[in-house]
């Protein structure tokens, strides 16, 4: 299940033995602009602590892609008070994990540590958002990890490349254009002060925020903040321009050609992304037609196209939509031996075209609800998930508190808005189509196709 | 019935089907978390019928009963459960999540029972499913951390079952019959063999009973468990580099390692924290990242299993470094075998194993996986609570003694998938 929402839902209480272990968020906004927001959650002594800087893939510019995600690597290097790789060395000796990730709207790092050691933590992060160094060797020696980095998850992978294809295809203006790890040639360029203005620009605690879930009381976490970022200054952030994504006139279609065996097909829409918890219905409408088509085994992709017709060893659907930027609905499959990715295409258009004329049935409906009262529970079992839901919502810009509203929202749809959803977003104006073409593993030649054995 | 009183209270008793039970009762959160394994995984193939295992426990959800796997997917999906495959060289089963409330435990449970115990191996299905077995296997043969995996794997473990890949090879998968498969089902798939693993919101005697629904129509036994066959050294180290038009080299090198009962278990585990199994703060990672910048990735690593797994070190790196990094994982290797780690190292290591310990039993899924592996392996109940004290107790002439004992830096097997000049 790929769905953004069931992922991300975190309820009040369904029931009265869960209010026990769990709080609502609690927030506090320092002077200096820095939000805090705690979640108490009583089931373990420990707490999982993240600081979210709003600050990804789509504020770089072009010639420097790839920078935020390089200057989350330099964080790990020296301050001003503590030698490259302390952080983790003092995080890992008070038995605690960390690690952090990039994304196109944020970059954040977290650790999960014993609920006693938080301070450290805290302490920790308010220095390297403050006082780290950026030394020139430093960066010359990371960059090198960062490029493997890109090799190992995007260069050698066939569908991180028809991935990274189709936003370069699907996105012509908007900076989600580009991939988060940057384009090759932008690292092979990229110099120790652009990872510098980048820290600089946007590193600040007025770009931050502090989200906590465990075995805590927020009055004190909201202290221990106060105590550890209160004296860093709040900066003028650059102004970001909105480079919006101008109207699609006409389908797009990329092909990709990689050493692989299977064929493989994404096909994605621009589609509208959440911004009003209460008054949008569209975001709901296409987080239940991903559903209907792939929320579970008994959905309908998985029940067709894979056991039914056989056409697809795989097949599948998300909707992204809880983004500072645009959203995204997306379909995608690998064709069974001796189909076509064009057949899979034309499959994967007729689920949509009966759905837009037919909707989906009330029981479809119903096993999209029954999904999504289990997840409200399931997902208070991870308070790292927890944290992190929070800590999405609050980077685009959506209520954290809100995600009751949410699931209430959906589990309202019904069969017609879906049909409508579908019929005025998922059209081929808005459409582009990422193709993999895979080649045999030897020596590609121009010219007739190679035989279609592959040798090892 | 135990009953053990520490950080996490497990209860465990044999059901009246022969299964092991191992329970954890908690009422945090309204759900529940069942697993039932067998001793059915890949090791139990033969070279012959290589990925029978995993095709036999995969065929399960796919018709039981008078249900087709249609129904089967709709009233788990009604009812919110998720049902999720264990399978590895040694083990089998499924994982089913539920909320506790009645009507949805109950269906899921049905759903799990009948899942387990009423398999209907339909031959349609099983066809559509080897088909589409070997087209994976075949796409994972393109792969270049594939093609090092089965290497390494074919390398140390040579006719032990334990070099089998778990999904097969395309010919053998071809040749597997419904036939085969009820025959493995009917031998592996029974109840005094089976592990039980319960966590969550229901009472003792909810879980008596849920085990029991779930193993007692289980086939009986009609011979013992073959035991698996030791798991020879190399005789000497052995090489082999293999062409891909990657970018990167994937580098695996090791040796057949330590099963999950080994005595020397725990100053390997501390041990391998030091060298390369810490993450961040390893040997490995300051030497082959940190300082060379030669690798995103890089790790080494104990897998126990029933006879012993791998112990290997892992890393990926551009063509043109793969030979340096090889030299530079040797070295440490090599240094870490004959000296051992430092004091520093050593209280390190310690303070963050067991200081991390409460974040290993943080929720219902780490727990119910734990439960799991104890009873699987026969592990003490007291596992965990003795885990803490039994990482402060390596010293660090033990780590130094298990190292030289265990890992001989001159019969290595080391694969570069993606090398330079190979043919």
């Amino acid at each position: 299940m790929t769905s953004w929402m069931l992922r991300t839902l975190v309820a009040l209480a369904l029931c009265p033995l869960s209010l026990l272990a769990h709080g609502k968020v609690e927030e506090r906004v320092l002077a200096n602009g820095m939000k805090i927001l705690v979640k108490e959650d009583r089931r373990a002594p420990v707490v999982a602590s993240m600081v979210w800087y709003r600050a990804g893939s789509m504020d770089e510019e072009n010639g420097t892609t790839g920078v935020a995600h390089v200057l989350e690597h330099m964080m790990f290097k020296g301050t001003r008070d503590m030698p490259p790789g302390e952080f983790s060395r003092l995080i890992a000796r008070a038995g605690g994990r960390d690690n952090a990730f990039t994304s196109k709207d944020a970059t954040v790092y977290h650790q999960q540590l014993h609920k006693s050691q938080l301070s450290l933590a805290l302490r920790l992060e308010a220095d390297r958002m403050a006082n780290l160094i950026l030394s020139a060797e430093d960066f010359a020696r990371e960059i090198r990890v960062v490029m493997e980095e890109r090799r190992l998850r995007t260069d050698d992978q066939p569908k991180a490349l028809v991935y990274e294809g189709f936003a370069a295809t699907s996105y012509e203006a908007h900076p989600y254009r580009w991939p988060v790890v940057g384009w090759m040639n932008d690292l092979e360029n990229m110099r120790v002060d652009d990872a510098r203005d980048w820290y600089q620009k946007w590193y600040a605690p007025n770009n931050a925020t502090l989200v906590v879930v465990g075995d805590v009381t927020p009055d004190e976490v909201f202290a221990e903040a106060e105590k550890y970022f209160g004296a860093i200054p709040a900066r003028l952030l650059p102004v970001r321009k909105p480079q919006l994504e101008p109207p699609q006139r006409g389908v797009r279609r990329i092909t990709i050609k990689a050493p692989a065996e299977l064929p493989y097909l994404m096909m994605g829409w621009h589609a509208p992304g959440l911004r009003d918890v209460d008054k949008d219905w569209m975001p709901y409408a296409l987080e239940m037609l991903a559903a209907v088509l792939d929320g579970s085994d008994a959905a309908r992709l998985d029940r067709e196209l894979v056991r039914g017709s056989r056409l697809a060893l795989q097949a599948g659907s998300s909707y992204d939509g809880v983004n500072r930027g645009p959203g995204m609905f997306i379909m995608d499959g690998t064709p069974a031996p001796g189909k076509t990715v064009e057949e899979l295409e034309q499959a994967l258009r007729q689920q949509l075209r009966r759905i837009v004329e037919q909707g989906v049935s009330d029981e479809e409906l119903s096993r999209v609800k029954a999904q999504v009262t289990a997840y409200e529970v399931f997902q208070l079992d991870s308070m790292f998930s927890q944290a992190r839901q929070i800590g999405m919502l609050e980077n685009a810009g959506l209520p954290y508190d809100s995600l009751e509203l949410q699931a209430r929202k959906l589990k309202q749809i019904t069969s017609v808005q879906v049909q409508e959803v579908a019929r005025s977003v998922l059209t081929d104006d808005n459409l582009t189509v990422s193709v993999l073409d895979p080649q045999p593993l030897g020596e590609r030649k121009p010219g007739p196709a190679a035989p279609p054995e592959h040798r090892h | 019935m135990e009953r053990v009183e520490a950080a996490l209270p497990i209860q465990s008793w044999t059901a009246s089907s022969g299964a092991l039970v191992l329970f954890v009762e908690s009422h945090d959160l309204a759900m529940l978390d069942v697993s039932v394994e067998l001793p059915a995984g890949s090791a139990r193939d033969t070279p012959q019928t290589s990925g029978l295992a995993s095709l036999t426990q995969r065929l399960l959800r796919l018709g039981a009963d008078r249900m087709d796997e249609d129904e089967i997917a709709r009233r788990l999906a009604d009812v919110g459960a998720n049902l999720n495959t264990t399978f590895d060289v040694d083990r089998a089963g499924y994982a089913l999540r539920t909320l506790s409330s009645d009507a949805e435990q109950q269906q899921a449970l049905m759903v799990l029972s009948r899942v387990l115990q009423a398999p209907s191996f339909p031959e349609k299905v099983l066809a559509r499913e080897k088909t589409g077995v070997i087209a994976g296997l075949k796409e994972a043969d393109t792969k270049p951390d594939i093609i090092a995996s089965r290497t390494f794997a074919r390398l140390l473990f040579r006719d032990h079952p334990y070099a089998l890949r778990a999904m097969g090879e395309p010919d053998t998968v071809a040749a597997l019959t419904r036939s085969d498969v009820v025959g493995f089902y009917r031998s592996h798939y029974c109840p005094d063999r089976a592990v039980v693993a319960i966590m969550g919101d229901v009472t003792r005697q909810r879980a008596g009973e849920i085990a029991d629904q779930l193993t007692r129509d289980l086939p009986a036994a009609s011979g013992p468990l073959p035991p698996l066959p030791p798991v020879p050294p190399l005789a000497a180290s052995i090489e082999r580099d293999i062409e891909h038009p990657s970018a990167q080299s994937h580098v695996l090198t090791g040796q057949p390692g330590v099963a999950r009962n080994d005595p020397d278990y725990f100053p390997l585990l501390v041990g391998n924290h030091i060298l390369g199994g810490g993450g961040m703060t390893s040997r490995l990672y300051e030497q082959v990242r940190e300082r060379r910048g030669l690798s995103y990735s890089v790790y080494s690593t104990f897998v126990p299993y029933q006879q012993p797994g791998p112990f290997q070190i892992g890393l990926q790196t551009r063509r043109d470094q793969a030979q340096e990094a090889v030299a530079v994982v040797r070295k440490v290797l090599a240094d870490f075998i004959a000296n051992g780690p430092t004091v520093a190292e050593l209280q390190a290591a310690q303070q963050n194993l067991v200081g991390g310990f409460a974040l290993r039993i943080d929720s219902n899924q780490k727990i119910l996986n734990y439960l799991a592996v104890i009873g699987f392996y026969r592990l003490p109940l007291d596992y965990l609570d003795t885990f803490t004290a039994r990482i402060e107790a390596v010293t660090l002439e033990q780590i130094r003694d298990s190292f030289r004992r265990r890992i001989d830096p001159e019969r290595l097997a080391t694969v570069v998938v993606g090398a330079s000049g190979a043919k």
